[in-house]
């Protein structure tokens, strides 16, 4: 696990684009109860980035086509078809940490 | 806790509609029994005809197959009729000895089909036509005959007709009436039906009894009261059907014409509900599929113990399913007193409409030839709107259907299978028609969600609508009375923006909270929704919640499909000078922009950006934001005007400016662009903006709910003004009715189009205290209001976004 950024760093329903090491963008969210999922920053359907979308609940909305993914699993909901990266993710002591 | 027992009598669309209802509301509720008398699972009634003409087979109509009741754990009982109800020991029996106890009973009995009480009706060769089994008796008797006589020249009847006649048979059709289907159509339209029939070879008697069936072993032929002897080996009787309310009647049950219900579709033993063409609500049986599902909505609500929602009857409205025959009818159209009737007709083109007006509302419709609009008419007859002010526009139809994307092509029917309907989303027609098919699609949403179609710019919703209704038959025009905003709610825009008015919500918590919303925090239809309303209804009391908006009004700049930005700076009125390219010459430089582009907004679009470099971009314009990304006010377009030009009868270009300075900032429903012409040769285009204004030599013209985009819609006349400082008054009160009224997401045309013009008319023209109060309530909103590119802390932006985490 590698320390990201604090928690207030992100806002609250809202998401935090994430670079490491030169690799794909990841994109972290925290929804209204300060869960916080981590995605590959690249909707399954034309790659929109989805740290852009609106989150509710737990779901992204995708900013380009509004596909709506499933934050826990990375699914797209139906009747879209697809799947993006997820990444484990965790909050210690007010700190974010992925496992890149 | 044992699960209660649910019955169902009847495995039809309406029997098993209920069940899938209460699936979705109270999984695992009832432990839920179907008997069904024919040896099939439930399928759809409507498309036998189509069946019959060979357009579709028996598997393509399947609505819920036999796994679809083992998944649900439902006991299914096929070909079992039962034979009574024993109320006392609440048992269902069947006549083969089954017996079901039940806890809850519902009645889904259906109609049986009207035999004629004439010599010969019991003969061999006479069908009627309700079920598989009639419609594969017809098909096979079409291999081993010639000659057939439909009785009947309704609905049912003409339908039968023509598979018949597209099986290879000689068919004529006996009707009593002096006009076919005289329920649903006048006789003019029914003339131009008549005659195409025809042409397709079918033969008919009208006003004609039929006094005799002949033949002794097998039919031979017909009778007419006349003498007249038509020979057929088929004998379909289609002259109507009568609820099937026997096993209710015999159980005791309250029955006149049908068995009664009440509003929740309950009888009169409070544990018996029924649904469908067997019931009688409110003295009228229906027979469309439309009222079974709107039934089943309701009476399922109820079996799953929410208790709301009350069936209140329906509107319905009727559609013939013959291949290349588009028509459409709803309503009353007989006419009588009161009432007025806007007529076009074409007989050469094959196009007749009628509309029947009373009391300013549109109380009938029918339609041949062209039915585009009928899922328009039917919505204004439903809703009782008041057409005095389109009535000159209403023959010619809704902006339900865009000019671009489809070719031009309005009649789904005679659409090929390979062409497109949706111009955004890249759907043929044959893909929607498949996937209503497969996925027993209903609706208007349903199809949007499976297949795209219709759900981006709608401007061809018209056409799927159309094709919805050809291929899954019937009405399913239907859709509520009532639009919810979206899955989080029940409440209507109209609703939502009444609540927050009237109680004084002040946040997206307390709107979730006294309007009791379904999800914690809402979706990404609702609230953006919401935020605008707070703040349109609050300014400077309610707070914008930005993790509300879409990106673009975010990041205040317009995401491109590779996920870079757009910026565009404003240039008031179109006008720029040196120093103002200059820069953007330089930003472009600076930060690689690899595009520039002038919009149609007269203004200049740098694409490409990316979202790090936006802060930046920015400061270095030194330009005020365009607002190009958001519902606000976009661009004020203009012509040089009398400064310059030499036929100018007024100066355009400052009119134009005071405009956009009076307004920029200012958000709204949807975006709003604006333009100014000097004079009625309207270089600006005025005609097809928000809000046109166009100078004469005695003043200015207004003109509002114009619109350039799916649809071009001429803007109205609203008034003529003398003074600048009148335009301002009048184009801001307008805009600022639409900011308090409008839905979110409703262009000016459709808000205008909505509450009428007379309305906008009132409110801004008779009420002059009123309009003055508008425009102070808009001048009010955007005073402070900050321009988001140059005082991000004030406009509430969260800067991190700008920059990435390493």
């Amino acid at each position: 696990m590698i320390k990201v950024c604090k928690l207030d760093e992100i806002p609250r329903l809202g998401a935090r684009r994430f670079h490491f090491n030169g690799g794909a963008p990841i994109a972290i969210f925290r929804n209204a109860s300060d869960h916080v999922f981590a995605l590959r920053d690249e909707c399954p359907h034309k790659g929109g980035p989805l740290s852009q979308g609106i989150v509710f609940g737990e779901s992204v909305a995708c900013p380009l086509h509004n596909w709506c993914i499933d934050l826990k699993t990375g699914t797209a909901a139906a009747p879209d078809e697809g799947c993006v990266t997820r990444y484990e993710v965790r909050v210690v002591d007010g700190v974010v940490e992925l496992k890149p | 806790m044992e699960r209660q027992k649910l019955v169902v009598v009847g495995n039809g669309m309406a029997g098993v509609r209920v069940i899938e209802e209460i699936l979705k509301l109270a999984p695992g509720l009832y432990d839920i029994t179907i008997f069904g008398a024919e040896p099939h699972p439930n399928y759809n009634r409507i498309l036998l005809s189509p069946v019959l003409a060979g357009e579709q087979t028996l598997d393509d109509i399947v609505l819920n197959g036999l796994d679809w009741y083992r998944e649900h754990g439902i006991r299914l009982h096929l070909g079992r009729k039962v034979s009574r109800i024993d109320r006392v020991r609440r048992e269902v029996h069947a006549e083969d000895g089954t017996i079901e106890p039940y806890d809850r009973l519902l009645l889904a009995t259906g109609s049986n089909p009207f035999v004629l009480p004439v010599p010969g009706a019991k003969l061999p060769g006479v069908l009627t036509y309700r079920d598989i089994g009639d419609t594969q008796a017809m098909i096979d008797a079409s291999s081993k005959h010639t000659g057939a006589v439909v009785i009947g020249g309704g609905l049912l009847g003409l339908e039968a007709a023509n598979g018949l006649k597209l099986r290879g048979m000689n068919v004529t059709v006996v009707h009593l009436m002096p006009w076919l289907m005289e329920r649903q159509l006048d006789r003019a339209a029914s003339n131009l039906l008549q005659r195409t029939l025809e042409a397709k070879g079918l033969a008919f008697r009208l006003e004609a009894n039929t006094e005799a069936i002949l033949g002794t072993e097998h039919v031979t032929g017909v009778r007419l009261k006349t003498g007249e002897e038509i020979p057929a080996q088929l004998v379909v009787m289609a002259v109507g059907i009568r609820p099937n309310f026997d096993l209710a009647q015999a159980a005791g049950l309250y029955c006149s014409r049908g068995i009664v219900v009440n509003d929740t579709l309950q009888t009169y033993d409070p544990r018996i509900y029924a649904v469908g063409e067997c019931v009688s609500h409110r003295g009228t049986a229906y027979g469309l599929v439309a009222p079974l599902f709107e039934m089943a909505k309701v009476c399922a609500n109820h079996l799953a113990f929410h208790g709301i929602g009350r069936y209140a009857g329906s509107l319905t409205s009727t559609k013939l399913k013959v291949t290349g025959v588009d028509l459409f009818s709803a309503g009353d159209f007989t006419g009588g007193e009161g009432t007025e009737d806007i007529v076009l007709a074409d007989p050469g083109d094959g196009v007749y409409k009628r509309l029947v007006i009373k009391d300013d509302k549109l109380v009938g419709a029918v339609l041949y030839g062209d039915t585009v609009d009928g899922t328009w008419y039917f919505r204004l007859l439903r809703e009782k709107r008041s057409v005095a002010d389109i009535r000159d526009k209403l023959m010619f139809g809704e902006s339900n259907l865009g000019t671009g994307g489809h070719q031009g092509e309005n009649r789904a029917a005679a659409l090929a299978m390979d062409a497109e309907v949706c111009g955004c989303n890249g759907v043929c027609k044959g893909a929607i028609v498949k996937a209503i098919k497969d996925k027993g699609l209903f609706t208007l949403e349903e199809v949007r969600k499976q297949t795209k179609a219709s759900s981006s710019c709608g401007s061809c919703t018209g056409l799927v609508e159309q094709i919805l209704m050809f291929t899954a038959g019937g009405d399913y025009s239907s859709a509520p009375k009532k639009k919810a905003m979206c899955g989080c709610t029940e409440r209507t825009h109209q609703e939502v923006r009444d609540a927050i008015r009237d109680h004084e919500l002040l946040s997206i918590p307390a709107v979730h909270a006294f309007l009791e919303w379904r999800t914690p925090d809402g979706c990404a239809t609702c609230r953006p929704a919401l935020n605008y309303y707070l703040i349109s209804s609050w300014p400077h009391r309610a707070q914008d919640d930005p993790q509300s908006r879409f990106i673009n009004e975010r990041s205040h700049a317009n995401i491109q499909k590779d996920g870079t930005y757009s910026v565009v700076p404003r240039m008031w009125g179109g006008e720029t000078n040196s120093s103002e390219l200059r820069r953007i010459a330089d930003v472009v430089d600076k930060y690689a922009i690899p595009t520039v582009k002038v919009t149609g907004g007269q203004r200049v679009d740098l694409l490409g950006v990316k979202k790090e470099d936006l802060p930046g971009v920015w400061r270095d314009l030194g330009m005020p934001s365009g607002h190009a990304y958001a519902k606000a006010l976009r661009t004020v377009k203009t012509c040089v005007g009398s400064e310059w030009c030499r036929f100018g009868t007024q100066d355009s270009t400052r009119m134009g400016q005071e405009l956009e300075r009076a307004l920029w900032r200012m958000y709204a429903p949807h975006k709003v662009k604006l333009a100014v012409s000097g004079c009625p040769r309207n270089c600006a285009e005025s005609g097809i903006k928000d809000v046109g204004v166009i100078g004469v030599d005695s003043g200015w013209e207004i003109h509002v709910a114009g619109n350039g985009g799916i649809k071009t819609e001429v803007a109205q006349f609203l008034c003529k003004v003398k003074t600048h400082e009148e335009v301002l008054e009048h184009a801001g009160a307008f805009l600022e009715l639409y900011r308090e009224e409008g839905w979110y997401l409703e262009r000016t045309v459709h808000f205008v189009g909505r509450v009428g013009l007379d309305y906008v008319k009132k409110r801004i023209l008779e009420d002059s205290a009123g309009r003055r109060e508008l425009w102070e309530r808009l001048q009010f909103a955007l005073d402070g209001e900050p321009d988001p590119w140059h005082e991000p802390q004030k406009a509430g932006i969260d800067l991190r976004q700008f920059a990435a985490i390493r």
